[in-house]
């Protein structure tokens, strides 16, 4: 019987039948290891999609409480897409309607674009301890956490204003998809992007309009808006791959995962078309080093002593690996591994009250192997691991673009492709 | 419970199928002192190995006007009496481009005519209602159908039968049929878990052993002409439509899928067998193969759906004419006083019929009953609800949706099972609360509930009493941790290993006729666990 011939209706397609019910993923769930309210994956994911399809009234609010870090597909050996299986059931079952709280949380962009007008005075206000209790009691934003700094100069006006000319001297090209963080928190790491990937002879260009990638929106519960952002990203790449043969990277390890994989997951948002051309720049740089279309020369005297933290999306991704291989490339760089572990943060989850504690317990693991490593400072690929990490220990992180920005001598590189 | 071998019951009723649990139940309403033999377990018959289709009628409404009556009427009213073993779901009869519109039209006035409610709806509308059903019909009927379920129905009976003081003995076959002379006057039995045999004395015995009641017949020396009609089906392992779904045609193979619990079932196939075969159950490769291909035709999605196990029944059907199909003989009931039909006084026979109609059959039969020993009592079956059925418990529901976690899961599991029964599950402990099979969420409390208070013999008792086995793992996590809580109440270790071997060879059983893809996986991790790391053997008994 071919299989193709039908399509599955009304069953979910994330494989929950494929369990073998080895209660592997239950091990690697951060979650379950802290806070036994949770049920954890193999009973939310399979076992819990088999009741709720007999009855929705087997949904259990608890869901909320998946760190959606994916570490259960990784896991497991039966191929159960568990972590989709428990997003998809809080979109579909969840009746509690998202707070203003997670509004503000998952609209990352707008907000960032209010933010960022008035960053001084943001800035301040909402690193006033008064003003953070308020946020605390008023709308559950844990008053531990600091928001990270809104930059008065947005990533895309500094790129118009001083970068957009001089892309074009350049013979090959990609777009960035930058992300909200670069744009309103934190535009040095586009910058330094786009100075490495001048110096390996690429120009940067934007995307026509990016709008934010969404994940906040979907893990808030606000999957109309996400889905409409989501088509608008895949018709902005498609432009860019389709049309200008031009592939799109990003810095954000979540910004990707998101696109490439839960769009077509959770949100039904077709991207064949542009999935293997959206790509993490440290991967698009690493495989052009390894198919020998690239050199890159690194400076005599950088010397560091780098702890590397995988994201989960990174883990689910499989592409630690990539950017662990370029930081190993600098010569006077010594590469720690940290022990891949979840960091507790999972975008706007530990920034709400209720969930404070949980986060913070699932990312201790980290933060003692960090404390005990004795680096420089920590590399990774995600920005809200970067702000957890630097909340919970005395380290400061940085992204592995950015210390490639650092360590690479761009001239003798340029003069590699120039002559 | 009271041996008393010399004490006399009023009447002796064989077969704990649902026919005979009802008769209990009833018999015992009506006051009368009832013993109810069974030689395996509650619904080890055709009552648990059959579709769980509460009949609207409307499948029989063209073919056979009066079971299709007799079924709305149950229908109705086992929705009152027995609300914790039925869903309503509903059902649509589909009509595929293959099959001619113009029965919908004859089987839409039949239904009428037999008092069974329909309404045409349009085909996309169908859809809507019922995503899972082909997109290709034509046309489709809605109607009152549902699903029961056997297990839970036999037992609320036989436990309200043994609250009104009727004795209940499982694992007691009965090996003759005694007689004084043109008079039955009891049933000797062999105690399977004692291996001795015992005798029991009655005014009247009560054959409600399905298609065994042959053989029941055979040792009273009458002879009933039964036809075995085997049936097949598939299990698969989760629901795939909500509503039942049938097709709008004359009844053939496959062509029912019903929801129930958390699975689906398609079936079945009709193949008459020789009387010899009865206790011998396999499926064939060709009647998977028949279900499967039908099946999709209802539902595409089976197609790609995982199945969980296949097993097969046998109507006790009894013989009208020579039809070798077995499906145009009536499904009738068939109530026999062997007096007027073979002059055997203090004997009779109730069989035929459905799951559906068993609380009628029971009537009927205790009505006779009653008459034979001049008790004068109506029947108050259809008003009074059943053991578990009396009232929706609020409390409960109210309890399970805001229970965080793991808890909100075993209770509204326990709740589906056992109705208002529920509430002697003990809960709010978290030893209690843990879960043995974590695919049906039945947590120790309920296993320990259901071993102190439902008859449980063994494993595969216990698992009719809970689901404990029978998701998707078939056993693979809950049978080692149902097996010691077996152990530690009832029974010696050696014995609960042979009885841990028994019960997933059971499982097996069902499993190897559909054993590929992830079923075949399962089965193979299943073995690594209890043979590898368990020591346990196939032949451990
Ligand atoms: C494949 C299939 C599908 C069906 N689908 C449906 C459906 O969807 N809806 C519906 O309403 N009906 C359905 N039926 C019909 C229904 O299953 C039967 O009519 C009904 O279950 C018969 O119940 P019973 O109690 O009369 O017989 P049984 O359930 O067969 O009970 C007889 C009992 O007697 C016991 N017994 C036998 N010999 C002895 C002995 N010597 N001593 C002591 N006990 C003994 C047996 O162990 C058994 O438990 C279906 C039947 C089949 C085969
Ligand atoms: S996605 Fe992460 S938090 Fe959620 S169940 Fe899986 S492992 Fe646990
Ligand atoms: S790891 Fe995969 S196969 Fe094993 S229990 Fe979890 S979901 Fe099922």
């Amino acid at each position: 019987m071919k299989k193709e011939i039908f399509e599955p209706y009304n069953v979910s397609d994330n494989n929950f039948e494929q369990c073998v019910k080895c209660t592997i993923c239950t091990v690697y769930c951060p979650v379950l290891e802290v806070n036994p309210d949770y049920p954890g994956p193999k009973q939310s994911g399979p076992d819990g999609e088999r009741m709720r399809l007999k009855d929705p009234a087997f949904y259990d609010e608890a869901l909320k409480l998946c760190l959606n870090c994916k570490r259960c597909e990784v896991a497991c050996p039966s191929g159960v897409k568990i972590g989709d299986i428990i997003q998809s059931a809080r979109i579909k079952y969840s009746k509690s309607k998202p707070k203003l709280r997670d509004m503000i949380l998952a609209n990352t962009d707008i907000v960032g674009t209010m933010a960022s007008t008035f960053a001084p005075i943001v800035n301040t206000a909402v690193a006033l301890k008064p003003v953070r209790k308020v946020m605390d009691s008023v709308l559950k934003i844990d008053h531990h956490r600091m928001f990270p700094k809104y930059t008065g100069l947005r990533f895309e006006t500094w790129y118009r204003r001083y970068a957009e000319k001089k892309q074009q001297e350049f013979k090959k090209h990609v777009s960035y998809f930058h992300g909200c963080y670069v744009n309103y928190n934190f535009p040095q790491q586009g910058k330094d992007l786009i100075k490495v990937m001048n110096a390996a002879g690429y120009g940067v260009h934007l995307l026509e309009k990016e709008k934010c990638c969404g994940v906040a929106l979907i893990s808030n519960g606000l999957i109309k808006q996400a889905t409409k952002q989501a088509k608008h990203n895949v018709e902005a790449f498609k432009k860019s791959i389709v049309d200008k043969k031009m592939p799109v990277i990003s810095t954000s390890s979540t910004c990707i995962f998101t696109i490439r994989d839960e769009y077509p997951h959770l949100l039904g948002v077709k991207n064949e078309e542009i999935r293997n051309d959206s790509e993490l720049a440290t991967r698009f740089i690493f495989r052009l080093i390894d198919e020998g279309k690239l050199n890159l020369v690194f400076k005599k005297n950088y010397k560091k002593r780098i702890a590397y933290h995988t994201p989960c999306h990174m883990e689910k991704l499989g592409w630690s690996i990539y950017s662990t291989s370029l930081l190993k490339m600098i010569p006077g760089v010594e590469l720690v591994q940290l022990e891949s572990q979840c960091c507790g943060i999972a975008g706007t989850y530990g920034f709400k009250k209720e969930n404070y504690q949980t986060s913070q317990e699932v990312g201790k693991p980290l933060f003692d192997q960090i404390e005990n490593s004795k680096v420089d400072f920590v590399a990774t690929d995600c920005e809200t691991c970067k702000w957890q990490i630097e909340m919970s220990t005395s380290s400061k992180v940085q992204h592995p673009i950015s210390i490639l920005a650092e360590a690479i001598d761009v001239e003798a590189t340029m003069k590699l492709w120039q002559k | 419970m009271n041996k008393n071998r010399s004490k006399e019951y009023d009447v002796i009723i064989i077969g704990g199928g649902a026919t005979g649990a009802g008769t209990a139940r009833d018999c015992a309403m009506r006051g009368l002192s009832v013993l109810l033999v069974e030689r395996h377990d509650f619904a080890t018959g055709a009552t648990g190995r059959n579709h769980g289709l509460l009949h609207s009628g409307a499948r029989y409404a063209v073919t056979d006007h009066e079971s299709a009556a007799e079924c709305i009427e149950e229908n109705m009213i086992l929705r009152k009496i027995a609300n914790h073993c039925i869903e309503e779901n509903n059902g649509l009869f589909l009509t595929l481009p293959e099959d001619d519109i113009a029965f919908q039209s004859q089987f839409v006035d039949a239904c009428t005519s037999a008092g069974i409610s329909t309404e045409i709806i349009d085909p996309k509308l169908a859809l809507r209602m019922e995503p899972s059903a082909n997109p290709d019909i034509i046309g489709a009927v809605k109607v009152p159908d549902g699903s029961v379920d056997p297990f839970r129905l036999t037992m609320s009976n036989a436990l309200d039968a043994k609250l009104k003081g009727a004795d209940i003995l499982t694992q007691h076959e009965v090996v003759d049929i005694l007689k004084d002379q043109d008079r039955v006057n009891g049933v000797e039995l062999f105690d399977h878990a004692k291996k001795e045999k015992v005798k029991y004395y009655g005014k009247i015995v009560c054959n409600a052993a399905g298609i065994w009641g042959h053989n029941i017949a055979r040792f009273a020396g009458v002879n009933i002409n039964m036809f075995p009609a085997k049936g097949s089906l598939l299990i698969f392992g989760h629901r795939v439509n909500k509503m039942v779904l049938n097709r709008c045609r004359k009844p053939a193979n496959a062509d029912i899928l019903v929801p129930g619990d958390t699975i689906c079932l398609i079936g079945t196939t009709s193949e008459r067998i020789p009387i010899e075969e009865i206790d011998n159950m396999y499926v064939s490769k060709d009647d998977v193969d028949v279900l499967i291909r039908e099946g999709v035709k209802l539902s595409p999605s089976l197609a790609t759906t995982r199945i969980l196990r296949a097993y097969a029944g046998v109507r006790p059907l009894v013989a009208a004419d020579d039809d070798p199909s077995g499906r145009s003989i009536s499904r009738g009931i068939v109530l026999m006083d062997h007096k007027e039909r073979d002059g055997l006084e203090g004997f009779i026979t109730i069989t035929g019929g459905k799951l559906m109609t068993y609380r009628l059959m029971a009537e009927e039969a205790t009505d006779l009953i009653c008459k034979k020993l001049d008790v004068d009592k109506k029947c108050e079956t259809a008003n009074i609800p059943l053991q578990g059925s009396e009232k929706s418990d609020e409390t409960l529901n109210n309890v399970s949706q805001k229970v965080y976690s793991v808890n909100g899961i075993t209770q509204k599991s326990a709740k589906d099972r056992h109705g208002s029964l529920a509430h002697k599950i003990a809960k709010g402990d978290e030893n209690e609360d843990s879960m043995v099979c974590e695919c049906e969420g039945v947590s120790i409390g309920e296993v320990k509930y259901a071993i102190n208070e439902l008859h449980v013999n063994n494993l595969i008792d216990l698992r009719r009493r809970t689901r404990v086995g029978m998701g998707t793992c078939q056993g693979e996590l809950c049978a080692c941790r149902a097996a010691g809580l077996l152990c530690e109440s009832m029974e010696e270790p050696g014995k609960a290993k042979d009885d841990l071997a028994n019960f997933l060879q059971e499982r097996w059983k069902g499993m190897s006729p559909i054993a590929w893809g992830e079923t075949i996986n399962e089965i193979q991790f299943t073995s690594w666990i209890y043979e590898g790391i368990y020591g346990l053997k196939p032949d451990n008994n």
